[in-house]
């Protein structure tokens, strides 16, 4: 598959309420040139939502609920499994709706974590798209359960003291039928992962790599590039499992291996200002050194978990 | 019977967000001479504005994000200020 | 028609069985518990044609049933008090969004302090979400009522809930007979909404709404909810010529004729209110039972116009409206009543919190008192 070959359909439609450079409307398109038009999205609060237009217009052409933001776990099963009945009794007719949700850190990580356990332990039969960034951008920027060490959010202003949370592992975990991670510096993976996922039955979760030059504070046009230096740090890792079984991809299967270095991971931090507080620190040398111990941590584990 | 729809529905529009194309300061400019037609630029567009077919690009609504010069292999887009703003 | 001796819940889940719901969801709580072990055994046995999904909370169980309504499936949830209350986010977003739930909700006290038996804070605190509320006292009318829900909330695409007493209704058993499948069909026409959120109809449903935008949906719904009313009296009488059974109007009245003090009530109270009435009679007082079947939309104008003049309405209220006189009945009633010019006159207590017993001696006692009030 090459870039040429990706299909003409646009879930985005010009003129969107997202920020400039925003890696969402990026990653829709994407999602919606591998499930096309036969799709139904659940929707709960997230940038995604503020971003899509205000009743009675909207910028995604594709059908979708907005939904309370706990409830994308139980909705999302629950519009695959009603769709299910209907088809079943010929109430409608045709082919089903592949369903997915398209629901932001918050929404996974926090608020709707235990509906997302529920629903991956219930093997309900939809996609959920976690994408990530790392803060409750939406709403200006506090922290999220996703947000990494160190980083500094209007309700962490000394910075966060706990790592993040890792809920592709702990959806791995719950070995649903696919999980899979993603980043925008590499879209035909993606589309890959996402074409892939389409055609499994049960509970599929990929979570996308998110950079939000509005909250971490980088210039807009280099969503892409921080997305890159992220996957090339092993500060975000590439993967997918069927059933539990693990597979690293590409960098990362190559960092994980030990047959590359990871790139120093101040050349992600200092691109962000975000982390400016911890590179101005005299204490940076301490700071750096925990996040790349992190790094070398999960590539090992996951390394690891790459043999069960 | 014929239900009135009494649901809040939105429908898809150009141009929900408003004329996004005010917010920017710069604007893309390609240079079809440089332009190998990876179309990069096109996919890695967030609002859909630059054609798949010639790279033109759609001004009212672009918000001049700066990415597709920022990823173009062929250095063939260069952003220029907004003369007006 | 089949004859069948068994609790509330299980008429509940057979009316449920019956009405040919697509898509259940549903968290099990005391006392609600027996209605969808009922529904789920129904299921995997192949005597009901639905899908169940087993939710990890109430939260989800509304969020399941609101996202599934969407889609045009007949949906079903049931639950309880604390339940009920984890669900109150989604209640209001089910009737904002016009979705077409039925849920029963078999009353139970709220916390703190902790307690599973009977009252009626749970329904009561729900008032304000925009969902029609009806109370079924017997088993019969637990049955009857699910099926008319589903032909109300259809036809008006405004959820309703179903409540019925926990413990007393829920697990008593009682003689009922449900309705043939023909004749429901009869009754309900198939589910087939304006829209649905499907690429066929497409559309997104609920963006964040501008105010000029937002309030015409707003006063639709509270004017919709108004004429429910009639609409539920359409179908009751409907239904009484399909089957012969009337459990009463907005009010199931007991023994009104000539009546000075009117006992005003909602649930299985209202029942014993006959035997507080009888005994009332006996000992020469003119008193009536008044069982409010529809407690939401209110039936301001028809109890205005039952109430003949100089009436004592005598409220009994099984809630509190923390910091007022009494419950919510008292202050509906009062202010339903507001424009009589004759010497009606209304009071009322609030009784029977937490499952507190009430004997038909209990309120008879409560009756007299509140009489001295009325003197």
């Amino acid at each position: 598959m090459n870039i040429k070959e990706l299909p003409d359909i646009e879930y985005i439609i010009s003129g969107t309420g997202a920020c400039a450079g925003c890696p969402s409307t990026i990653g829709l398109r994407l999602v919606g040139k591998a499930l096309g038009e036969n799709a139904i999205c659940l929707l709960t609060p997230s940038c995604a939502v503020a971003s899509m237009g205000m009743t009675p217009k909207t910028c995604y052409s594709f059908p979708a609920l907005n939904i309370c933001f706990a409830s994308a776990g139980a909705s999302g099963g629950a519009i695959s499994m009603a769709l299910d009945a209907l088809y079943a009794k010929k109430k409608l007719e045709g082919e089903k709706p592949v369903v997915f949700a398209w629901v932001g850190d918050g929404g996974t990580y926090d608020i709707g974590f235990q509906g997302l356990s529920a629903a991956a332990e219930r093997n309900d039969d939809f996609i959920f798209f976690c994408y990530n960034n790392e803060a409750y951008s939406n709403t200006g920027n506090q922290r999220s359960g996703a947000t990494p060490q160190y980083v500094p959010t209007t309700t962490s202003p000394l910075g966060k003291e706990m790592v993040q949370k890792n809920v592709p592992l702990i959806m791995l975990e719950h070995r649903p039928p696919y999980v899979a991670t993603a980043s925008l510096a590499y879209p035909l993976d993606f589309y890959r992962k996402v074409e892939k996922a389409k055609k499994i039955k049960g509970f599929r979760y990929i979570e996308i790599h998110m950079p939000c030059c509005t909250s971490w504070k980088f210039p807009a046009s280099e969503t892409i590039e921080i997305s890159r230096l992220a996957i090339r740090t092993g500060s975000w890792l590439l993967w997918e499992a069927e059933n539990g079984k693990l597979n690293l991809n590409g960098v990362t299967a190559d960092l994980a291996a030990g047959k590359r270095k990871p790139l120093p991971v101040e050349e992600y931090l200092k691109a962000q200002g975000r982390y400016a507080w911890l590179l101005n620190s005299p204490d940076k040398d301490y700071y750096i050194g925990n996040i790349e111990n992190n790094i070398r941590r999960e590539l090992e584990f996951m390394a690891g978990r790459a043999k069960l | 019977m014929d239900k009135k729809i009494v649901q809040p529905i939105s429908r898809p529009v150009i141009g929900a967000g408003g004329l996004t194309g005010t917010w920017r300061t710069h604007r893309p400019v390609v240079d079809p001479s440089l332009c190998n037609a990876c179309l990069l630029c096109w996919i890695y567009c967030p609002e859909a504005v630059i054609s798949r077919e010639d790279r033109t690009i759609d001004y009212t609504y672009c918000k001049g994000c700066g990415i597709c010069a920022a990823e173009c292999p062929r250095k063939a887009i260069h952003m220029e200020r907004e003369e007006s703003r | 028609m089949t004859k069948i001796f068994d609790s509330g819940n299980a008429a509940c889940a057979l009316a449920v069985r019956d009405v040919g719901v697509d898509f259940v969801a549903a968290y099990p709580i005391t006392p609600q518990t027996s209605v969808v072990e009922k529904i789920a055994s129904y299921i995997a046995e192949g005597e009901m044609d639905a899908k169940y999904l087993p939710v990890e909370s109430e939260h989800s169980a509304a969020s399941a049933v609101a996202a599934a309504s969407a889609v045009g499936a007949r949906v079903f949830t049931a639950t309880s008090s604390q339940g009920l209350l984890y669900m109150h986010e989604i209640l209001h977003y089910a009737a904002g969004g016009r979705l077409p739930i039925v849920m029963a909700n078999v009353n139970r006290a709220v916390n703190m302090p902790w307690c599973l038996y009977v009252d009626h804070q749970d329904a009561v605190s729900q008032r304000d979400t925009g969902w029609i509320q009806l109370f079924a006292a017997s088993n019969q009318e637990i049955y009857d009522t699910v099926i008319l829900a589903y032909k109300v909330a259809e036809e008006v695409q405004i959820p309703v809930m179903v409540n019925y007493d926990g413990f007393l209704v829920s697990h008593s058993s009682m003689p009922f007979e449900t309705l043939e499948p023909s004749k429901i069909q009869e009754f309900l026409p198939p589910l087939n909404p304006a829209w649905r959120l499907h690429p066929q109809w497409g559309g997104t449903f609920g963006n964040v709404t501008p105010s000029e935008e937002y309030v015409p949906y707003r006063y639709a719904l509270t004017e919709d909810l108004k004429k429910a009313g009639e609409v539920i009296m359409r179908c009751l009488k409907e239904y009484e010529k399909l089957t012969g059974r009337w459990h009463g109007g907005y009010f199931e009245t007991y023994r009104p004729e000539g009546a000075e003090y009117f006992l005003f009530s909602m649930g299985s109270m209202g029942k014993e209110m006959e035997i507080a009435v009888d005994l009332l009679r006996e000992q020469g007082i003119a008193a009536a039972g008044l069982r409010l079947r529809v407690f939401n939309p209110f039936p301001e104008e028809e109890l205005a116009a039952l109430l003949p003049a100089g009436a004592k309405l005598l409220v009994f209220d099984r809630n509190l409206v923390y910091g007022s006189a009494g419950g919510a009945l008292l202050q509906l009633a009062k202010a339903a009543l507001f424009n009589r010019r004759d010497s009606l006159q209304v009071t009322g207590i609030s009784l029977g919190l937490g499952g507190e017993d009430l004997p038909a001696s209990v309120l008879v006692a409560k009756a007299r008192e509140m009489m001295e009030v009325c003197k």
